[in-house]
């Protein structure tokens, strides 16, 4: 983003900033904005962060003000949550299987991108345009004979399943994304790297892996997102609470019968969303730059 | 070997047999684990497998016959459409507007930028209940408003009602849907050369000229991408109808991704559950198509 603001000469960025402080009603709509869209956006996460807080007595009393502690606020849903539900069991499995599905793509996908971003292959263009059709063949048209299919190698009712079947979400997406990476580096280091008298996959490996530590970051970050959000598979293969993840396992199991245990769930939901939010803010630059980077380079 | 220029020294620098040895991996995954259980989508629509009779007995056309006829499957398939586009326009709308506010500097930005990334970033059923819990039948915040502005006196039932379930779903698909596809669109007003814009400015167009004579034009090509992901997301993904309604009330918010789930894994037709989330397979061809079109055109700038 700075390379923007630097892209411009510099008294055209002057005009710009006195344009702007003419024009008031230009930053008050800008604030205006920026407030109404940030509302809305938090909205139910609020509701839900004041809910997790409230005392039964409290919530389930129609005419009390839902943004007001009317009694004082108690951890007690929290300790219900963490010692009392599969809560942790569900963060669990979604650790080992983000973990397990990184390696299995990584594994595959960096071979892949590496052919299809340096060895010149006559059809590497159409690959990349079949790696695109895959990615729009989604779980909600093969979940049902893919259920057969796990049921057939023994693997429902285990994270198994999902770890050998969500490396086909990311596999093709983590080929495209690493293939701009490579692209990124230039040729010369590798050629260097063989003429000081490495085989290519000496070079490969001393020189050319290390740099590509930003899109195998990249890859973690799909690979751990896609087990936490998933949802039509893990829900299809997986029943007993011990093998959810925390998509399939905070709907389905912190609910008894029609019995909601709502500050509860509401406390699963927020000590989830909002880390994760902060780690994406965080390097939300960087993100952008990695997409602008693909899509020139892709 | 001999046909290549320089001799390799290992097998490994052969480029030709490198490219098999490392492509091999990815397409047998793919094909094993996407091409095989898509063909068997498709041979599955054609017999009347269900789990408890999972013999593959071809019955031709009457399993899609059965699925045709049942009124709920009609009403998914119309469902699909209307909440696809309905949430899409509005997610282009709010994206394009929320994209031009982070573009710029102001106060409070990192705070903004957190609060309007959590539908996105927060797992999608997760996020859903935390709309699940805002629309209570009883204790919903937003009915409490309501009522203390003296608009209604009972409650709105928000989930509980055909028009009001429909608007609610649509409404949080476009709610979780802006932020990525707000970031894509910023990711694209960044990749407009600033002096564009800067000339245009000083050249005296105000902002909404500026806005609709060069943003957009310029933008359209990214914004097309952030609708077909928009798209996509919106009829394949079943978790916030699944979370939120089940398709209730009584069918009224059914779609093919949930119908097919209900149908086929909670039913046990396994034969009609394929043929239904077949239907999806003529709009990601027109979508594909729209992509293949895109990514020529991406190719030519």
């Amino acid at each position: 983003m700075t390379e923007s603001t630097t892209w411009a000469g510099t008294d055209v960025a002057a005009l710009q900033r006195q344009a702007d402080r003419r024009h008031r009603w230009g930053r008050f709509g800008l604030y205006a904005g920026a407030i109404l869209f940030a509302f809305l956006a938090a909205f139910p996460f609020s509701w839900a962060l004041i809910s997790m807080f409230k005392e039964s007595n409290d919530l389930y009393v129609k005419e009390n003000n839902p943004f007001w502690f009317n009694e004082s606020p108690t951890l007690e849903h929290l300790r219900l949550l963490f010692l009392e539900t599969n809560y942790l069991t569900f963060i669990r499995n979604t650790v080992l299987v983000g973990l397990a599905v990184t390696a299995i793509t990584l594994a595959v996908s960096l071979p892949a991108a590496y052919a299809l971003a340096r060895l010149r292959l006559r059809w590497g263009e159409r690959m990349g345009i079949a790696i695109f059709l895959v990615y729009l063949i989604p779980p909600t048209l093969l979940f049902i004979p893919m259920t057969r299919v796990i049921t057939s190698l023994g693997l429902q009712e285990s994270l198994l399943s999902l770890i050998l079947v969500y490396p086909t979400i990311t596999i093709p997406i983590s080929s495209w994304l690493l293939m701009g990476f490579f692209k990124g580096i230039p040729m010369d280091i590798e050629e260097q790297a063989m003429v000081d008298g490495h085989s290519r996959m000496g070079a490969i490996a001393r020189v050319v892996l290390p740099l590509m530590f930003p899109g195998i970051i990249a890859v973690v970050v799909f690979a751990f997102t896609l087990a936490s959000h998933e949802f039509i598979y893990a829900l299809a293969f997986n029943k007993s609470s011990a093998v959810k993840t925390i998509a399939t396992g905070v709907p389905t199991e912190l609910v008894r019968g029609d019995v909601f245990f709502w500050q509860s769930l509401q406390g699963a939901v927020i000590m989830i969303a909002v880390p994760i939010a902060l780690l994406f803010n965080a390097f939300l630059d960087r993100f952008i730059s990695g997409f602008t980077m693909g899509a020139v380079k892709g | 070997m001999t046909s290549t220029t320089r001799q390799p020294r290992y097998l490994g620098d052969n480029p030709r047999f490198l490219a098999g040895l490392f492509m091999s991996p990815a397409v047998i995954y793919i094909i094993a684990l996407v091409g095989f259980p898509f063909v068997l989508a498709i041979i599955y629509a054609f017999t009347d497998i269900s789990t408890g009779n999972p013999d593959l007995e071809f019955v031709g056309l009457a399993t899609f016959r059965r699925v045709l006829a049942d009124p709920v499957f009609r009403d998914s398939l119309w469902n699909t459409f209307l909440f696809a586009v309905v949430a899409n326009v509005l997610v282009v709308i709010l994206a394009t507007a929320l994209a031009e506010i982070l573009i710029r500097d102001f106060k409070g930005k990192w705070l903004v930028r957190f609060l309007v990334l959590l539908p996105w970033v927060a797992p999608v059923s997760l996020a859903t209940i935390t709309w699940l819990w805002t629309l209570d039948s009883i204790f919903s915040p937003i009915d409490w408003l309501l009522r203390q502005a003296g608009l209604i006196t009972e409650n709105m039932y928000w989930l509980g009602r055909p028009g009001t379930a429909m608007t609610s779903v649509i409404a949080v698909q476009a709610w979780r849907i802006v932020p990525l596809a707000a970031v894509i669109v910023l990711a694209g007003l960044i990749a407009i050369p600033k002096d564009i814009t800067d000339a245009v400015a000083v050249d005296g167009a105000g902002f909404w000229r500026r806005m609709f004579q060069v943003t957009i034009p310029l933008l359209a090509p990214i914004i097309a991408v952030a609708v077909l992901f928009g798209v996509i997301l919106t009829i394949s993904d079943m978790s916030v109808v699944y979370v939120l309604t089940r398709g209730g009330p009584t069918n009224s918010t059914q779609v093919l991704s949930t119908w097919a789930f209900i149908k086929g894994i909670e039913g046990g037709a396994l034969a009609q559950g394929a043929a239904v989330a077949l239907f999806l397979l003529p709009v990601l061809i027109g979508i594909t198509a729209v992509v293949l079109r895109l990514a020529r055109r991406r190719e030519v700038l």
